[in-house]
């Protein structure tokens, strides 16, 4: 029980935990601030994968513009004072939870031989693992090879941008 | 060294939580976070196996996915808010205009 993997267990059972809460919660405020929860979890996991630089991107776009963007819209709308309305297909609940227990069932015929036999990553000295998920090597691998969808997900910012803009704009008010 | 099919493990938990929530919740803000669960899971595992295999292509991949989903985030959020103006309801059991 190395301390790596008594950490991750730990995690593993923060992580579950938020997501758990985060579905069950009635104020979505508290759902939101579950997710973040969640969200950090998974930084400390992409750190323990040797991924700095996406787990600070994780932590500043996700946990720090996205779900403040969801805080916000909760907020304006007042969603956590609406009061959680009544299904409207009452058998829909049993059969997403027979589901869930299905799917991870054979997720697990497939992942408990994987996990009995331990294949772990390969260990590299803690100076390679440093550089390897830096924001260094990272810019080398993404404006050498994948400049092509780098420029693609600016224009798609763009459009998305405009699509924002336009979508929450005020049609009486022509001119 | 933690294997790498606890990672895949715990992302398939994470994921299948995330549809769960994207069927069982009725508030479109919820169902929204739950996608972003989803994505966050893939996220996961694209992290996992760049470590495994000792490539940054996985990493980046997930640079992308992290890209999308802000965009993808703003738009859907726009589309609440505007939806909430004329329905003032944002449950998605209300959005039955279009039923014959």
């Amino acid at each position: 029980m190395t301390p790596e993997l008594i950490l991750f267990f730990a995690l593993a059972v923060v992580a579950i935990g938020s997501a758990v809460m985060m579905l069950l919660s009635r104020n979505a405020v508290h759902s939101a601030l579950y997710l973040v929860a969640n969200f950090a979890v998974v930084a400390v996991f992409f750190l323990m994968l040797g991924a700095p630089f996406i787990a600070m991107a994780q932590v500043t776009v996700y946990a720090g513009a996205i779900m403040v963007l969801f805080l916000f819209v909760i907020m304006l709308l007042g969603a956590d004072m609406l009061r959680q309305p009544s299904q409207a297909l009452p058998w829909q609940v049993p059969i997403a939870v027979f589901l869930f227990v299905a799917f991870l069932g054979i997720a697990g015929i497939v992942l408990v031989p994987q996990v009995l036999s331990g294949v772990t990553p390969p260990a590299v000295e803690a100076d390679t693992l440093r550089k390897f998920g830096g924001p260094l090597s990272i810019g080398k691998v993404l404006f050498n090879q994948y400049l092509l969808p780098f420029e693609l997900t600016s224009f798609l910012l763009l459009v998305g941008m405009i699509g924002a803009v336009v979508l929450t704009r005020d049609d009486k008010k022509k001119g | 060294m933690v294997p790498t099919s606890y990672y895949v493990a715990l992302s398939a938990i994470l994921f299948t939580l995330g549809v769960m929530g994207v069927l069982i919740r009725r508030n479109a803000i919820i169902i929204f976070m739950s996608v972003e669960l989803m994505l966050n899971a893939a996220n996961l595992v694209f992290v996992a196996f760049a470590r495994q295999f000792m490539l940054l292509d996985g990493q980046v991949f997930v640079f992308f996915v992290m890209t999308v989903a802000a965009a993808e985030v703003a738009v859907g959020l726009a589309l609440i808010v505007t939806i909430f103006r004329t329905k003032k309801s944002i449950s998605v059991d209300d959005l039955n205009s279009l039923k014959g």
